[in-house]
C-alpha cells in the first residue's frame, strides 16, 4: 500500500492536488491537509452531520467518505458558500439567530443548500424537518434553523424566477 | 451638529437593549471561520490520548509498557509526573488527576496514564501497548444500594452530602395525617448527556518563560485556573487559561474541562511541545459528567378545596464516584423541591450518594429538573383527584408577590407567576385538544407544568464570589467589555454588547467583547447558574455608565462638551491612552441566608415559567409526537428577545428529549450507549413548533430588569410531557406508568402491558 495517495479534486471551484494517506477521510483531508476548518468533526461516525459537505452537489458526510472517493470530483464546503456576499441561507441563519454555538452550522448549511438547490422552490417547515433529520443541533431546538431555511428557500425561489 | 447627532446616536443606542439584533459572532459562525479548539494548530504540536481504568472499582497495581512498540516515539505521563497536588480541585480534593499506583480506581473511566505523540494514530497505537494491572474489588452502581454501604466508595457511608429544609412548627407526619388527601409518588429520572455538538478539548503549551498557556472549550476559565494552580504548582503569573470559541456546554463544560486542561498541561510539560487533547465522541459521552440520576419520594397533602397544607420530599441523587459539584447540584434540587407553591408545613430531605459510576455533574437546570419533575407530576395527580383543572389547582396554590417560599424567603417584586400561567392557559384554551377517534390507534393528551428557578448563586454565594467586570476604552477608540463570562452559544457576547452600548450611549458596533483569558479579564465568576446576564450583565452596565460619565467629564473639562460621546472617546483615548472602569457586584440589600438551617433568601430572585404540551400517542407503535408546545417564561427583561427565545427553545427541546427519548444506559458502571444516535437526542424531525411567550416582570437589581433565563426552560417541559402522555392514555394505564423517565416507547409498551 502506498504511503500517500495523490488526489485531484475541485474544492470550492479551485483545482487542488493533495497527498494524503490512503485511510484519510475527506474530512481529514479538508481539515488537516487543506486547512479548511469550516467542516466540523462532531462524532467521526456519521451520527451528527457536522461534517456535511457536498460532493458533486450532493450532501455527504465527509467523516464517512474516504478522501480517495472524492478524487476527480467537485467538493464544496462552507468556505465555498461565501463569495462577496453571504449566501441567502447564511444571511437568513445569521439574521434569525439560528447559529448559537455555531458548531453544527457549517454542516447544516451544506445539507440545506444541497436540498434547496435540488428542490428549486419554496419549501415548508415539515419538508425541512424531514430533509434535515441527519443534522443534529443541541442549542436551538431547531426552531430558528427551520425558520431560516424556509425563508432562504423563498428568497432563492424568487431569485430563480426573477 | 454636536448635539443633534449626539442625541440621535443615543436614541439609536437606547434601543439596543430589548432589540432582536443578530449575534455579534453570527457572521463568523455562518461563514465557518470561527475557530474552535480543534481548529487551532501550534508549531510542533503533539496529540494526546488518555488511558482509562476500564475497571469500576479496584486498586491500581501497575502500569506496563508492553514490548513490541518503540516507546521512544511517544511521551507517557503518570501520576508520578505531577508537579503539584494530584487532584482536580473544585470543592474537595477527592478526585485525582491520574490514579497513582497503589491508589483506588473508583469508576471505569478514571484516567490512569496519558500519551502524547506526533500523530493521533501513533498515540492510539501506543495506547494499545500500555497495560494496566488493576486488582478488582466489588463495586456498587445503584444509589439506593450504595446507602447500605456494603461497598465503600466515599467516606464510611457513601453519603456525599445531606440537606434538610423544615418549615412550620408541626410534625410533618401529623400535618399530612390531618389533610383531606395525600398523594404519594415515587419518581425516578435517568442520567442525561449534555451532548454539545463540539466534543471537549484543550491545547496546552509551556513557554520558555515557564508560563503555561491553556486554550480550549470551556465555561469557566477561572475554575481551570484554580485547579491548575494546585495540580501544576504554579502561581497565577505563570498560568494563562483562555477560552476558544466553544461549541455548546449546557453545564458539561463547567467542571470536566479542568481535568482535560490538567492532562494536556502535564503532557505538554513532559513532551516539551504543545499538546492537543480532543476527546473522541464515545470517550466524551462515557467519561464526562452528566445529569444526576435521581430518586424522589414526594408526599403532597391538601384539603378538599384544593389548598396544599403539607409537603414532604425525600431526594436522592446519584453523585457517581467523586464529589465534584454534586453538593451544589443537590442544594439546588432540594431548594426547588417544594415547588412554586404556598405551603406552611414543608420538609425536604436530600442526600447525594456515591457510586462506582463516572461522576455526575452540572447540566442545565442543575438539580431542579429532577425535583420539578416530581412535584409537577404530583400537582397533576392532585388536580385530577379533585377533579380540578390543572390550571385552577395551580392558580389556587401558586406563590405570588408577598408570599414566602419553603425556606421562608419573602418574595418581593419580579414575580411573574400569575402572568406565565395565564399566558399559556389562554393559548391552550383557544386550541382545544382534538377528540380521539376510537377507530384509530391515536390518543391525544395535554400536560401542564408550572415552575420557578432561582437565578444566580445560592444564598450568599454571589456576595462571596464578588464578580467583577471591566469596560475599557481601548486606544483605538473602541469599547471593550472584559469579563470571564464565556459565550458557549447562549449569546453572552451579544447581550453584553447591547448592555454596554446602551450604558455608554453608543451604537453596538462601537463595542467588542473578546473571548476571555485569565490574564486579560477580571474574575466575574463562572458562567453557570443563569447568573451571567443578571449578575455580570449588571456590573457590565454599571461599568459602562461609569466610563461614560468619566469620558463626558473629561470632554467638558477639555472643551469638547458638545462632541458626541464616540468622538470624545476617541479624542480622550489619544491623549490619555486606554482607560477603564471595573465594577464589583453588590448583591441586593436584604439577602439573608442561613447555611446551617437552610432558611432565608435562597436566591436573589426567581424566574417563573409555565408550559402546555400536547401530544399524540400511537397505541400501536407506542410512539409519541409533540403537537403543541406553549411555553411562557418570565425573564425580567429580554435584553435581546430573539436570543432569549432561542435559549428557551433550546432548553425546551432538551427537557422534552429527556422526558421522552434520551437515556444513558450503564452496564457495570460503563456507558453502553456511547454514540450520538443511541443516546437518542432529538433531531429536526422530533422537534415541535414552539409557541414561546416572553413575560417581563423586571428585577430591580438586574440590568434593565433582566434576570436569569438559561436554565428555567429545562425544568418543566419534562413533567408536562409525561403528564400529556398520561392524559392521552388515562383510560388505558394507571398514572404510575409515567413516574419514571424517559417515557419512551418501550416504557409505554411496558406500562400498557402491565395494565391490560
Ligand atoms: S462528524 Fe461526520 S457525522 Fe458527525
Ligand atoms: S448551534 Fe450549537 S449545536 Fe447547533
Amino acid at each position: 500500500m502506498p504511503d500517500a495517495l495523490l488526489l485531484h479534486m475541485k474544492v470550492n471551484g479551485e483545482d487542488v492536488e493533495v497527498a494524503a494517506p490512503p485511510h484519510f477521510t475527506l474530512l481529514e483531508v479538508l481539515r488537516y491537509k487543506l486547512d479548511l476548518i469550516g467542516s466540523k468533526q462532531g462524532c467521526d461516525k456519521g451520527d451528527c452531520g457536522a461534517c456535511t459537505v457536498q460532493l458533486d452537489g450532493t450532501a455527504r458526510l465527509s467523516c464517512l467518505t474516504l478522501a480517495a472517493q472524492a478524487d476527480g470530483r467537485k467538493v464544496r464546503t462552507v468556505e465555498g458558500m461565501t463569495a462577496a456576499h453571504l449566501h441567502p441561507l447564511q444571511d437568513c441563519m445569521d439574521k434569525q439567530v439560528a447559529a448559537q454555538c455555531g458548531f453544527c452550522t457549517p454542516g447544516i448549511l451544506m445539507a440545506a443548500e444541497a436540498y434547496l438547490t435540488k428542490q428549486a422552490r419554496a419549501v415548508s417547515r415539515d419538508e425541512v424537518a424531514e430533509a434535515m433529520a441527519g443534522n443534529l443541533c443541541r442549542c436551538t431546538g431547531y426552531v430558528k434553523i427551520v425558520d431560516a431555511i424556509v425563508e432562504a428557500s423563498e428568497i432563492m425561489a424568487a431569485k430563480e424566477q426573477g | 451638529m454636536g448635539h443633534a447627532s449626539n442625541s440621535s446616536e443615543e436614541a439609536k443606542a437606547k434601543g439596543s437593549v430589548g432589540k432582536g439584533l443578530a449575534r455579534v459572532d453570527g457572521a463568523a459562525k455562518v461563514r465557518g471561520t470561527a475557530r474552535y479548539v480543534d481548529d487551532l494548530k501550534f508549531p510542533g504540536m503533539h496529540h494526546g490520548l488518555t488511558k482509562r481504568s476500564e475497571v469500576p472499582h479496584g486498586i491500581l497495581r501497575g502500569i506496563h509498557k508492553r514490548e513490541g512498540f518503540d516507546w521512544s516515539q511517544v511521551v507517557v505521563v503518570t501520576a508520578e509526573d505531577i508537579p503539584g497536588r494530584n487532584t482536580i480541585l473544585l470543592i474537595e480534593e477527592d478526585q485525582p488527576a491520574l490514579v497513582a499506583i497503589g491508589a483506588h480506581v473508583r469508576h471505569v473511566d478514571e484516567a490512569i496514564a496519558l500519551i502524547a505523540a506526533p500523530t493521533r494514530a501513533l498515540a492510539r497505537e501506543a495506547h494499545g501497548f500500555l497495560d494496566l494491572e488493576i486488582e478488582e474489588i466489588p463495586a456498587v452502581f445503584d444509589c439506593e444500594e450504595a446507602l447500605s454501604a456494603e461497598v465503600n466508595v466515599y467516606g464510611d457511608d457513601n453519603i456525599l452530602k445531606t440537606y434538610l429544609i423544615e418549615k412550620g412548627d408541626a410534625d410533618i407526619e401529623e400535618k399530612l395525617a390531618s389533610c383531606d388527601h395525600v398523594v404519594e409518588g415515587l419518581y425516578r429520572t435517568q442520567a442525561q448527556e449534555q451532548m454539545y455538538i463540539e466534543p471537549q478539548g484543550m491545547i496546552a503549551s509551556w513557554g520558555e518563560d515557564g508560563v503555561c498557556h491553556i486554550i480550549g472549550s470551556m465555561q469557566c476559565p477561572f475554575y481551570i485556573q484554580k485547579a491548575m494552580r494546585a495540580l501544576l504548582a504554579l502561581d497565577d503569573d505563570n498560568l494563562v487559561v483562555e477560552q476558544a470559541v466553544t461549541g455548546g456546554g449546557f453545564g458539561g463544560k463547567e467542571e470536566y474541562p479542568s481535568m482535560i486542561a490538567g492532562h494536556a498541561a502535564l503532557l505538554a510539560r513532559k513532551a516539551g511541545v504543545p499538546v492537543k487533547l480532543i476527546y473522541e465522541r464515545d470517550e466524551d459521552i462515557a467519561a464526562t459528567t452528566k445529569r444526576h440520576p435521581s430518586v424522589v419520594r414526594h408526599r403532597l397533602g391538601f384539603d378538599a378545596d384544593g389548598t396544599i397544607r403539607a409537603i414532604d420530599v425525600d431526594v436522592i441523587f446519584d453523585g457517581g464516584a467523586y464529589l465534584t459539584l454534586t453538593q451544589v447540584v443537590l442544594s439546588r434540587g432540594v431548594l426547588h423541591a417544594a415547588g412554586p407553591y404556598k405551603c406552611e408545613n414543608t420538609r425536604v430531605r436530600g442526600r447525594a450518594v456515591a457510586t462506582n459510576t463516572p461522576p455526575h455533574g452540572a447540566f442545565r437546570g442543575f438539580g431542579a429538573p429532577q425535583t420539578t419533575f416530581a412535584y409537577e407530576r404530583q400537582t397533576q395527580k392532585a388536580a385530577a383527584l379533585l377533579g380540578m383543572s390543572p390550571f385552577e389547582f395551580r392558580e389556587h396554590n401558586m406563590l405570588r408577590d408577598g408570599d414566602r417560599t419553603a425556606t421562608s424567603q419573602l418574595l418581593e417584586g419580579s414575580v411573574g407567576s400569575e402572568d406565565v400561567l395565564r399566558a399559556v392557559k389562554e393559548v391552550a384554551e383557544a386550541n382545544p385538544l382534538p377528540k380521539d377517534d376510537p377507530a384509530t390507534s391515536i390518543r391525544h393528551g395535554r400536560g401542564v407544568a408550572f415552575y420557578f428557578h432561582g437565578a444566580g448563586f445560592t444564598g450568599s454565594g454571589e456576595a462571596r464570589l464578588a464578580g467583577r467586570a471591566t469596560v475599557a476604552l481601548a486606544e483605538d477608540g473602541h469599547f471593550e467589555v472584559r469579563s470571564s463570562s464565556t459565550d458557549i452559544g447562549q449569546g453572552v457576547q451579544t447581550m453584553f454588547t447591547q448592555i454596554a452600548a446602551t450604558g455608554l450611549g453608543v451604537e453596538p458596533d462601537a463595542v467588542r467583547v473578546p473571548t476571555p483569558a485569565t490574564d486579560r479579564v477580571p474574575d466575574s465568576g463562572p458562567t453557570v447558574a443563569s447568573r451571567t446576564c443578571m449578575v455580570v450583565g449588571r456590573v457590565v452596565g454599571q461599568a459602562s455608565v461609569a466610563l461614560k460619565n468619566r469620558i463626558e467629564s473629561w470632554a467638558s473639562e477639555n472643551g469638547f462638551g458638545d462632541m458626541p460621546l464616540r468622538q470624545a472617546a476617541t479624542a480622550m483615548a489619544k491623549v490619555e491612552g486606554e482607560i477603564s472602569e471595573t465594577v464589583q457586584y453588590a448583591p441586593p440589600p436584604g439577602i439573608v441566608w442561613d447555611d446551617e438551617t437552610y432558611t432565608g433568601s435562597a436566591y436573589p430572585c426567581y424566574g417563573w415559567a409555565a408550559c402546555v404540551i400536547d401530544v399524540r400517542v400511537d397505541t400501536d407503535t407506542y410512539e409519541v409526537a409533540i403537537d403543541r408546545c406553549v411555553h411562557a417564561v418570565d425573564v425580567g427583561k429580554a435584553i435581546n428577545p430573539v436570543v432569549v427565545k432561542g435559549q428557551i427553545e433550546g432548553g425546551t427541546l432538551q427537557s422534552l428529549g429527556w422526558a421522552l427519548w434520551e437515556d444513558v444506559i450503564y452496564k457495570n458502571g460503563k456507558v453502553a450507549n456511547d454514540r450520538m444516535t443511541n443516546c437518542i437526542v432529538p433531531t429536526f424531525s422530533d422537534a415541535p413548533e414552539m409557541h414561546t411567550i416572553i413575560v417581563e416582570e423586571p428585577f430591580a437589581n438586574g440590568p434593565y430588569g433582566a434576570k436569569g433565563v438559561g436554565e428555567i426552560p429545562m425544568d418543566g417541559p419534562c413533567a408536562a410531557a409525561a403528564g400529556a402522555v398520561e392524559h392521552a392514555l388515562s383510560t388505558l394505564v394507571s398514572s404510575e406508568g409515567f413516574d419514571a423517565l424517559p417515557v419512551s416507547p418501550e416504557a409505554i409498551q411496558r406500562a400498557m402491558r402491565l395494565d391490560s
